[in-house]
Order: C-alpha cells, then sequence, then structure tokens
C-alpha cells in the first residue's frame, strides 16, 4: 500500500483494536487476569525472534526489497514495550561522575540543609523523575533537610509528584517527616537567572512564602537560610534553560556553593566541561545517569526498570541503521549500473 | 482518589491525546492535529495563567495595592519600573506607537548583558581556559595514566578545533592537517552528542509506552 493512501482494511482494524482495548482495561482494572509478565526464557526466546526477524529484513533488503518506515516503528515499538514486561535484569555500571555526585551526597552530614531545584516539565519526566525520587529517597534516609523551588512554573509541581510517590512508601511514613521542619517546597519564581541573583542576597526577596502561601519565617526549615551561605549542597534537575548551566554561571561560581546536577541526555554534553572544570560535583545523564543513580543509591526504580528497553530499543536501531545502509548502497549500485547501460 | 471516575476520565483523556500524537506515524491525519492544537493551545494558556498570577497578581497588585505598608520591602516601589516597562512592551499591538516597546527590550538585553558580562567571561571563559592548560602529568606529576590522555586529548582537541574556526588563513599545509584534526574532533563531539539525543529521545517514547501499558491499561507492572 502506498504511503498516505487509506486501505480499505483501516476502518475494521480501527474497531478491532479499541474494542480489545476496552476489554483489556475493563479486564485489567477489575483484576480479571494478573500482570503480564514474561519470564527469563521466554524473553530470550522473544528477542531471538526479533533478532531472526531483523536479519530476514537485512536478507529481503539485499534483495531488492527494502521495508518501509512504518516496519521501522513498529520494531522500536516492539523493542520499547516488550523488556517492560519481561524478567531480566540488566548489570549497570556506575560511571564516574554519578560516582562523584553519590560522594559529594555521602559527605554531607546528617541534617545537612540540600537546595533541591526542579527546572523541567512533565516533558522531560521519564528522564529525570526517576532521578528526583532517588534523590529524596536518599535525602530522607540521611536525615537531609529539603528545600525545593523550580525556576519552570511545572517544577515544583514535578517535585510534589516525586515527594508524594516516595513519602506513601511504608519505609517514610514511620519516619513522620513533617512539612516546614524536614522539606519545604518554595515553588515557582519567574525572572530566570536573575531570580538566582536575588537568592544570592537574600531567599526571601525571592520567595516571601512557600508553594501554600506560608510566610518564609514562620517555615522552621527555611527560618535561619538567609542565602546560599547556609546551604549545604545543591541539587539541580534541569531539561533546558534556565537550568544546569545559569545555576553553575550565576550561582556556583559567584556565591561558592557546592552543586551536583541530573540533566536530560540532549543537554548533558554541554555540562561535561563544568564537570571537569570542578564548577559541577557530579553529573547524571539522561536515563543512563538515573539508573546508575539508582544503583549507587541501591533505590532501584524506574530508571533501572527502564534501561532494558533502552538497550534493547538501541540495538534496534543500529540494526536499522546498518539495513538503511545496506539499502542505500544498493539503491546506488542499482543506479550505476542504470547509468551504465544506458551509456 | 485513584479509583474515583475523574482517574479513569484523566486517564482515558491521557491515553487519547498520546495515541493521537502517535498516529502521525501512521499518517498525518485529524485526529493528530487535534491533538497537536490541544498541546499547543494547553502550553500557551498554562503560561499564560502562570505568568498572570505570578508576576501580575502575586508580585505587582498585592505588592503594591495589598500588602501593608509596613510589610512591603524597601525596594517595593520597583515594582512600578517593572509594571511601567510591561506596558510599554504592551504597546507593540499598536502600531503606531510600537516603535515604543523596543526599551523595555532594551533593558532587558542590557540587564541581561550586564549580568553575563562577567559571569561568562569567568565560568565559561578563564575557568575553561585554566581547565584546558593543566599540566599533562598533573600538578606533582603524579597523575594516572587515563587522566594523562584525557589532558592530552583535551588540549589538543581544544587546539585544533579552535584553528578548524580560524578562517582567515587558508586551510594548508600543516595548519590544513590540524584543522583536519580539529574536524575529526568536532565529529567525534557532534556523534556523542546525537547518540545522546537519540537516548534522550528513546526515554520519551519510554515514558509513554510506560503510561499505556502500566498506568491506562496496567498490563505491566
Amino acid at each position: 500500500m502506498e504511503h498516505g493512501a487509506k486501505s480499505r482494511y483501516e476502518i475494521p482494524v480501527l474497531i478491532a483494536v479499541v474494542t480489545l482495548t476496552l476489554v483489556i482495561y475493563v479486564a485489567r482494572h477489575a483484576e480479571w487476569f494478573g500482570y503480564l509478565q514474561l519470564s527469563a526464557g521466554l524473553s530470550l526466546i522473544l528477542m531471538l525472534l526479533v533478532a531472526g526477524s531483523l536479519i530476514w529484513i537485512l536478507i529481503r533488503t539485499l534483495d531488492g526489497n527494502p521495508a518501509g518506515r512504518r516496519m521501522v516503528f513498529l520494531y522500536v515499538a516492539v523493542a520499547v514495550v516488550l523488556p517492560l514486561s519481561m524478567q531480566l535484569t540488566q548489570k549497570i555500571e556506575v560511571t564516574p561522575e554519578v560516582n562523584q555526585l553519590y560522594r559529594g551526597l555521602q559527605a554531607l552530614p546528617h541534617g545537612a540543609k540540600v537546595l533541591a531545584t526542579f527546572d523541567y516539565d512533565p516533558g522531560s519526566a521519564a528522564e529525570l523523575q526517576p532521578m528526583a525520587e532517588t534523590f529524596f529517597k536518599y535525602a530522607f534516609d540521611r536525615g537531609f533537610k529539603v528545600i525545593i523551588m523550580g525556576l519552570w512554573p511545572q517544577g515544583p509541581a514535578q517535585a510534589n509528584m516525586a515527594l508524594t510517590k516516595v513519602l506513601s512508601e511504608e519505609r517514610y511514613k514511620v519516619k513522620s517527616l513533617r512539612y516546614g521542619v524536614d522539606y519545604v517546597n518554595l515553588g515557582f519564581q519567574s525572572g530566570n537567572e536573575f531570580v538566582i541573583q536575588r537568592m544570592g542576597g537574600e531567599f526571601k526577596s525571592m520567595f516571601p512564602t512557600d508553594y501554600n502561601g506560608t510566610p518564609y519565617d514562620s517555615l522552621p526549615i527555611i527560618r535561619n537560610v538567609k542565602n546560599f551561605s547556609n546551604i549545604d549542597y545543591s541539587f539541580n534537575l534541569s531539561a533546558g534553560y534556565p537550568g544546569t548551566k545559569e545555576w553553575v554561571l550565576v550561582g556556583v561560581d559567584q556565591f561558592g556553593f557546592k552543586m551536583g546536577a541530573g540533566n536530560t541526555a540532549v543537554q548533558t554534553t554541554g555540562m561535561y566541561p563544568y564537570l571537569r572544570s570542578g564548577q559541577l560535583i557530579g553529573i547524571l545523564g539522561g536515563m543512563s545517569g538515573a539508573a546508575e543513580f539508582e544503583e549507587i543509591t541501591k533505590y532501584r526504580g524506574k530508571g533501572t526498570k527502564f534501561m532494558l528497553s533502552q538497550s534493547f530499543s538501541h540495538v534496534v536501531v543500529v540494526v536499522f541503521i546498518i539495513i538503511g545502509n545496506v539499502a542505500y548502497i544498493m539503491f546506488e549500485r542499482g543506479r550505476a549500473t542504470e547509468k551504465k547501460k544506458k551509456a | 482518589m485513584e479509583s474515583g471516575l475523574m482517574h479513569h476520565v484523566a486517564l482515558w483523556l491521557a491515553a487519547f491525546l498520546t495515541l493521537g500524537i502517535f498516529s502521525f506515524l501512521y499518517r498525518d491525519n485529524t485526529w493528530y492535529k487535534v491533538c497537536e492544537a490541544i498541546f499547543v493551545g494547553i502550553s500557551a494558556g498554562y503560561w499564560f495563567v502562570a505568568y498572570f498570577w505570578d508576576n501580575l497578581y502575586t508580585k505587582f497588585w498585592v505588592g503594591v495595592w495589598v500588602t501593608p505598608m509596613a510589610d512591603r520591602p524597601d525596594d517595593w516601589y520597583v515594582l512600578y519600573v517593572g509594571a511601567a516597562l510591561g506596558i510599554l512592551m504592551l504597546l507593540r499591538l499598536v502600531p503606531k506607537v510600537g516603535w515604543i516597546s523596543r526599551w523595555p527590550l532594551a533593558f532587558i538585553v542590557g540587564a541581561t548583558a550586564g549580568l553575563y558580562l562577567v559571569t561568562y567571561f569567568a565560568s565559561n571563559v578563564m575557568l575553561q581556559i585554566e581547565d584546558t592548560v593543566r599540566p599533562i602529568f598533573g600538578a606533582e606529576n603524579d597523575a594516572p595514566i587515563y587522566e594523562i590522555i584525557g589532558n592530552i586529548v583535551v588540549a589538543v582537541g581544544t587546539f585544533t578545533g579552535l584553528i578548524y574556526f580560524f578562517f582567515s588563513k587558508e586551510h594548508r599545509g600543516a595548519f590544513g592537517r590540524a584543522a583536519k584534526v580539529g574536524i575529526f574532533f568536532l565529529m567525534i563531539t557532534f556523534g556523542a552528542s546525537f547518540g545522546y539525543t537519540v537516548m534522550s529521545r528513546m526515554s520519551l517514547l519510554i515514558g509513554r509506552m510506560d503510561f499505556l501499558f502500566s498506568d491506562w491499561l496496567k498490563l505491566i507492572k
């Protein structure tokens, strides 16, 4: 079928898919059957089947029948979804930059004041939310006092989502952590890097109240926090501007506090120069950074779970790059032969 | 509440929008266009509301009119300057006096340049140069072999990369060969950056798939 052309099967297939989805939704929410869990053996067989079918596509390409773009999308989707239900674990090696960040946190004493800045929105949650959850777990277990804020409007809401999830776990329920004493959310403040600049003078000038409108001075955790000199460590989660770069340039270099950062993979390469020069203590880069952070702190969560999908999908992408190049070479060779014939 | 009706409505709405965006992979269609328009509209609306309540209401209205004089900071009257500049910016919508909107823009550019002039130079130039020309064998000649190699790579990469961007001299001879080495370093950097970008996009896809199969359909734990 030509791409873009309508098929007479489209409507029946759509109706079948919607019906099946409704049945699965009702059945699973009513718990008529359990979760889909693929054993290690079955997972291996499925992976071999995918590998075999990719070889078949390569052979078809060599025969002059390249696969369409929808086939690539389908394979990537399968490579992402299948590992989510597999009962396999991937060994995760902790890189020096993650190790450095962890050592920085480990060196802090009980009761240390940590400024957690959330500069991202739901679009980057897949990469940064696992880092946030792991950070909160580690911070609360070590008895750190966590001060949350955001230079992105949705940042503090993302922090609250991570907090709600972590605090609902039995391990943290029994700690009876108190808002305003053990942690506080100062909310969002507009002004980008100028907010950091003003916070260097006085936090209160930028955050006269917290996220809920409670006056700054009535919150015990921050009552004695005037500016960055009263902060022991800063942990920034960033997905762009304003983010880690602004915190380094305007915050770390001017006011001299220690900072570790978790970044989306896209911007991680741009942050490495700051790591080498010591302006950043450590970096968590993308989903692999989140998984490594979970590995080193021993709080295994979604970062670790997603890494199998990440690895499998990367292998599929690499194989399709090879197949694409084979198809290109075949096409070029065919064209050269045709030219020769014409000549 | 997790089991409430609104929870199910929210799940279906999120799934409908997610699948609508994915449907573009099959073919451009109305469903995709509707979802795209909703996304753009909600994003713009969210930012407008967030800035309205944060700036106009909380800072200006409450700061100038509601807060008692005794509770105001010393420089509260600066808010009038901010409000005036904001109004001037809106004059862009009136063609006859639209040129006035350049004043607040000039203020923003000037203030940002002023803030960054020193910080950029200190952080992005001086500290980075200092890091590039660090002693190859370590400060006390005790650097491990991987660090020595790293120091050499950074120094050579920076130097040859800069040569590549020096267009006042023709890239020939030894100069041209150094520029070629610079291109290799640039390509490796772009490759690493692209690899991270692929990982980032895959992460987003994994996030949505996790939502569809874990939160929505509850098929995967």
